[in-house]
């Protein structure tokens, strides 16, 4: 599959080195180049600087082709507008976003977007992790 | 009116400034405490500390309440963010956005912002009414592909003394209305003729306007 991800910091990372160790074919951009040092150097997809919520940058790293995009960037407003334009003017088949603001994230699930939530996940593993494991009665609280 | 403005900076404090003169009630959201506290000196206690396209912060200015937001930060992501919230989670009727990079007009388009403000397009715009001589964009109209553009009809022009049939006008375009020297406003019909030094407002699509500007103007 042809993937695109915007935003190469740990999760974004992660994610281009596992999918491009599978086999996919993987393009990163990132507003700054230091961030290309999370890759390793067998990374064999594509690396590209620019903004990737930008039209024309989605564009040149070939959004409109791609199978899916990623929008892991930190910023909510970015990742957020990133996802839009690939969907609606790109007419990517399949997006996913991260946003970290629960309401926020909410939102955009109305609008039809694929939305991950980290804030929510971790508040449920927190809380696993510290009320629930040492608890075999389930006794938690 | 409650008017809730995001983005405290040159627009959005200017803004707040005309706003507050007609008697609305406003509120400016921003994020810079310098800037926040610079706004409350000159204009009383109406800024609000804090990140627009956050919806805690939203709550905290009574967006629930407003009846308009204008989305105006330097950043188009933040704007598209805070219109997007603005209208979906708080209901608010009329939503305006603006936009700082004219490539991000077409998001802004499609996801139904049509309320939108460009300093950039109005910019290149000005600039390109000087450079081409005889037509001046009036307005893009909401919603449709047509514009709404003025000419002044130069002396030497070839439709000179020409009758509104005669002209050779390019497809979806009408002439709207002729605007002489010391004259009543007229409705152009088929047999009105044209004089040098004419207003012409016509109604027209972008990409026929330098077909409409040769065949008013009889310049390229």
């Amino acid at each position: 599959m042809r993937v695109v991800i915007m935003g190469c910091g740990r999760l974004g990372s992660t994610l281009a080195r596992e999918l491009d160790h599978e086999g996919h074919d993987v393009t990163v951009i990132d507003i700054d180049a230091a961030a290309f040092n999370w890759l390793e150097d067998d990374f064999t997809g594509i690396t590209m600087i620019g903004a990737g919520e930008d039209v024309e940058v989605q564009q040149a790293a070939g959004v409109p082709e791609a199978d899916v995009f990623l929008a892991l960037a930190n910023g909510d407003n970015r990742n957020a507008m990133a996802v839009q334009v690939a969907k609606h003017i790109h007419r990517s088949p399949r997006v996913v976003a991260r946003i970290y603001d629960p309401e926020r994230a909410d939102v955009y699930r109305q609008l039809g977007i694929n939305v991950v939530n980290p804030t929510t996940i971790l508040d449920q593993m927190v809380r696993e992790a510290a009320f629930a494991i040492d608890e075999p009665d389930g006794a938690a609280g | 009116m409650y008017i809730i403005l995001v983005g405290g900076g040159k627009v959005g404090r200017g803004a707040a400034r005309d706003l507050i003169e007609m008697g609305h009630e406003v509120c400016v959201v921003e994020r810079d405490g310098n800037t926040a506290w610079a706004i409350n000196n000159e204009l009383g206690e109406v800024a609000l500390l804090g990140d627009g396209a956050e919806i805690h912060v939203q709550r905290a200015a009574g967006m629930n309440r407003a009846d308009v937001v204008v989305a105006c930060t330097g950043r188009d992501q933040a704007n598209l963010a805070v219109a997007q919230t603005a209208q979906t989670r708080f209901n608010v009727a009329k939503v305006i956005a603006r936009i700082n990079d004219p490539r991000n007009e077409p998001i802004f388009q499609t996801l139904g912002f049509h309320y939108t403000i460009s300093a950039t397009t109005a910019i290149v715009n000005a600039i390109e009414q000087e450079v081409s001589a005889g037509l001046t964009r009036l307005t893009q109209m909401r919603s449709t592909a047509f514009v709404l553009a003025e000419h002044v009809i130069p002396s030497l022009a070839p439709c000179v003394g020409c009758t509104v049939r005669d002209l050779d006008l390019p497809p979806h375009t009408v002439l709207a209305l002729i605007i002489r020297k010391d004259d009543e406003p007229e409705i152009p019909g088929p047999n009105t003729m044209i004089h040098a030094a004419d207003v012409i407002v016509a109604v027209t699509q972008p990409e026929h306007e330098s077909a409409l500007r040769l065949a008013l103007t009889g310049e390229h």
